[in-house]
């Protein structure tokens, strides 16, 4: 055997995509995800944590309000705004969904800058995002005050079944703490992308290690799983 | 045995530069996603302006929904340019969620059931 056995290439090459490529990625000893980096596998894989823990909830949500005798109060009224003499229904989720939306297209936008290691464009879009989100959960403590004036606890409320309450404060305060860990991470984040961290290879204050530009990668990806969240929460709590 | 195991990186079409791909799409898309999730969230929140009652409620309800979840993750969350093994890897296990949907229903119905038949329609259960 005079010939040469190179099993390890200098650069790396991509096996087959599809079905094939499905089977080869995950038999191999070295990495299943072969083009995507630690950090980022494992932000998906948090996100795919988080979503049996909102999976649940909407679950159990779900298990109260269909075997409870009491009538489950109307959502739509209930979250109802008296504009100009009218009555809005359903208005302020309306507007906090269109918000929350907002700040996942500035995040994609802050993304793809942060690719093009446009650092100040990057930055911008990230405290934007970071404004939007703020603002929702604004609006949200908003909804809370109102309903808690109204007398809506977690054990009772005016309207009908008790678990109404429960799984309202449950569901969206829990969503709400997500927004709100997400506009730190996005503050922290962007303040690195503003100082340059990334360009100057600047390391951690807490990990020592080097940044990446994928960061702001990451950090898009948990905002738009909140944003992900409240489409399934804006369906089965306020419509259905 | 002259056979060689040679693995080099000029493998007809695939890129050299891999390792890391970064994801990198013209900005427009976003904004056309954007634009989509904006129509959609307005069709969603029609359905309850508008007072749709039934199962053309929930029908519409969840296809909004579906749609607005795809267009996040597939162009967003950029898993449409992700490889199968990490597509697979996260959106299979949430089936499971849908499994425990189906166990819950039954037992909604029982507890619903045994409420009626122990309890009566009385306020408070």
């Amino acid at each position: 055997m005079a010939q040469v056995v190179q099993t390890h290439s200098p650069k790396p090459h991509l096996p087959p995509d599809g079905r094939q490529g499905f089977v080869s990625d995950w038999a191999s000893d070295q990495q299943v995800f072969k083009n995507v980096s630690w950090g980022k596998a494992m932000m998906w894989i948090f996100l795919l944590s988080d979503t049996f823990i909102f999976g649940c909830f909407l679950i159990a949500y779900m298990t109260a309000r269909m075997s409870t005798v009491v009538p489950w109060p109307n959502p739509s009224e209930v979250f109802a705004l008296t504009i100009a003499g009218h009555e809005v229904p359903l208005i302020l989720i309306a507007i906090m969904t269109f918000v929350l939306i907002s700040s996942s297209g500035t995040m994609a936008m802050a993304v793809n800058y942060g690719y093009r290691r446009e650092r100040r464009m990057t930055a911008i879009l990230m405290l934007l995002t970071a404004i939007f989100g703020a603002t929702f959960v604004g609006m949200q403590a908003f909804e809370w005050t109102k309903l808690i004036h109204e007398g809506v606890r977690p054990w009772e409320n005016p309207w009908g079944a008790a678990q109404f309450g429960s799984s309202f404060f449950m569901i969206t305060g829990f969503h709400g703490t997500h927004v709100t860990i997400g506009v730190i991470f996005l503050l922290i984040i962007a303040r690195k992308v503003w100082r340059g961290d990334f360009d100057t290879e600047r390391r951690g204050f807490f990990t020592s290690r080097k940044g990446r530009y994928e960061i702001v990668e990451i950090t898009g990806l948990y905002w738009h799983f909140v944003d992900l969240v409240w489409v399934f929460i804006f369906a089965f709590f306020y419509l259905w | 045995m002259a056979q060689a195991t040679v693995e080099t990186s000029g493998h007809g079409a695939a890129p050299a530069a891999v390792g890391t791909e970064h994801q990198q799409h013209p900005i427009r898309l976003y904004l056309v996603v954007w634009g989509l999730l904006f129509v959609l969230s307005v069709c969603s929140y029609m359905v309850d302006y508008l007072g749709v009652q039934g199962l053309w409620r929930w029908s519409l309800i969840i296809i909004f929904m579906l749609l607005k979840a795809g267009l996040i993750v597939a162009f967003f969350m950029h898993m449409a340019w992700e490889r199968l093994a990490l597509i697979y890897a996260i959106l299979l296990p949430p089936v499971a969620v849908l499994v425990f949907v189906a166990l819950m229903v039954p037992e909604a119905h029982y507890t619903l059931l045994t409420r009626l038949a122990f309890f009566g329609a009385a306020a408070g259960n």
